[in-house]
């Protein structure tokens, strides 16, 4: 499986698992801190494996919410992963490894995935960067939470923009197929459909940029996880959506 | 949460957490097993690929820009902002992730938020 992962990518997935450890280490110290025991945060690191909803779940006890509304509001942000599932068929296979191969789907190693040109390629990018995040994401909590609050702050060393950074140039290739070969040349291609890269670039980066939009302005008001869903409204202007089915 | 949680009180919550787990396992099998059942057509593909690009996008944007229901200030947008043209122009990828974060740093080293 290594063998399929170019150097920079390999290097790329080793960046994202140490800061995805130093995000856990942060979780740790927060759990500790505002008073749950070790174990907690370590245990939802390996059997949620999704940040963002745990730090949400303990946060919204230790602020004394019910545990019945910090499950529901851990499940909202984490319904993005439906997307995820149906955007990765061939990722996953079917048999024993496809539980262990569904748990460890989340945002980077879908996006990492999805980066990648042929199945080969995809399958080892997302097996290697998913593996990595379930040992880094709960080796970090637990580190985090040992050391309790000397290490509370990270956002000193700037690891909060490591995530964004990291996503966005790993979605980058799809926004920007325009031009390759020669193809995509405005107006040969109305339907902006799979044949052309170009067409199909420009469809996605109209359908990201008023996603992006909807979710930013409807994140002042909603529960966290919703503006996400919101986004994909956007795909409202793809005209892969508006095109009704024709018979073959 | 004043003190410590009492032991009694932390082990309650294992139901919890294991709802959390269980819905979250649910929600990433879902898409895998019905593309399992349903031969969808190119399009359909095509466009579930664009979907989940329009959601990593968005998380990008809540993820970048914004802190709680606020902005996030200025330090973390630059520093996503300047990994995102290292990556246009080609960068490798751990250049743009350790550069984002090196600028995110020093912008609030020099007390920029």
């Amino acid at each position: 499986m290594w063998r399929t992962l170019d150097r920079d990518l390999a290097r790329g997935i080793a960046v994202i698992c140490l800061s995805v450890a130093a995000i856990g280490v942060s979780y740790g110290a927060v759990a500790v801190t505002s008073g749950f025991p070790l174990w907690l945060p370590v245990m939802t690191a390996v059997l949620v494996l999704a940040g963002a909803s745990e730090f949400l779940f303990v946060g919204i006890i230790a602020a004394g919410g019910s545990p019945v509304a910090a499950v529901l509001a851990g499940l909202l942000v984490n319904a993005r992963h439906i997307t995820y599932g149906l955007a990765l068929p061939d990722v996953i296979e079917p048999g024993w490894r496809r539980l262990a191969g569904t748990h460890v789907m989340n945002d980077e190693s879908v996006v990492l995935a999805l980066s990648q040109p042929d199945p080969g390629r995809r399958r080892a990018a997302y097996w290697v960067s998913g593996l990595g995040m379930l040992a880094c994401w709960p080796a970090g909590a637990l580190i985090g939470g040992l050391a309790g609050s000397a290490l509370r702050n990270p956002d000193v060393l700037g690891l909060d923009a490591m995530f964004p950074a990291a996503i966005l140039a790993l979605i980058l290739p799809a926004l920007r197929r325009q031009g390759q070969v020669g193809q995509g040349q405005d107006g040969q291609d109305q339907d902006g459909q799979g044949q052309d890269p170009g067409g199909k670039a420009r469809a996605t980066r109209r359908a990201v940029l008023a996603g992006a939009a909807i979710a930013l302005a409807t994140a002042p008001f909603l529960p966290p996880g919703l503006p996400e869903l919101l986004a994909l409204a956007g795909l409202l202007l793809t005209p892969l959506a508006r095109r009704p089915r024709v018979p073959a | 949460m004043t003190g410590p949680l009492a032991v009694g009180d932390a082990v309650g919550l294992i139901p919890a957490i294991a709802a959390l787990a269980a819905g979250t396992f649910a929600m990433r099998l879902a898409g895998p097993l019905l593309r399992a059942r349903a031969q969808l057509p190119p399009r359909v593909v095509a466009l579930l690929e664009t979907g989940a690009v329009v959601v990593l996008a968005a998380l990008v944007a809540i993820t970048g820009l914004t802190s709680g229901h606020g902005f996030a200030g200025l330090a973390r947008p630059a520093g996503v902002v300047t990994g995102g043209v290292l990556a246009a122009r080609g960068a490798p990828f751990f250049v743009v992730v350790l550069a984002a974060a090196a600028c995110t740093a020093l912008l609030r080293w020099l007390h920029i938020p």
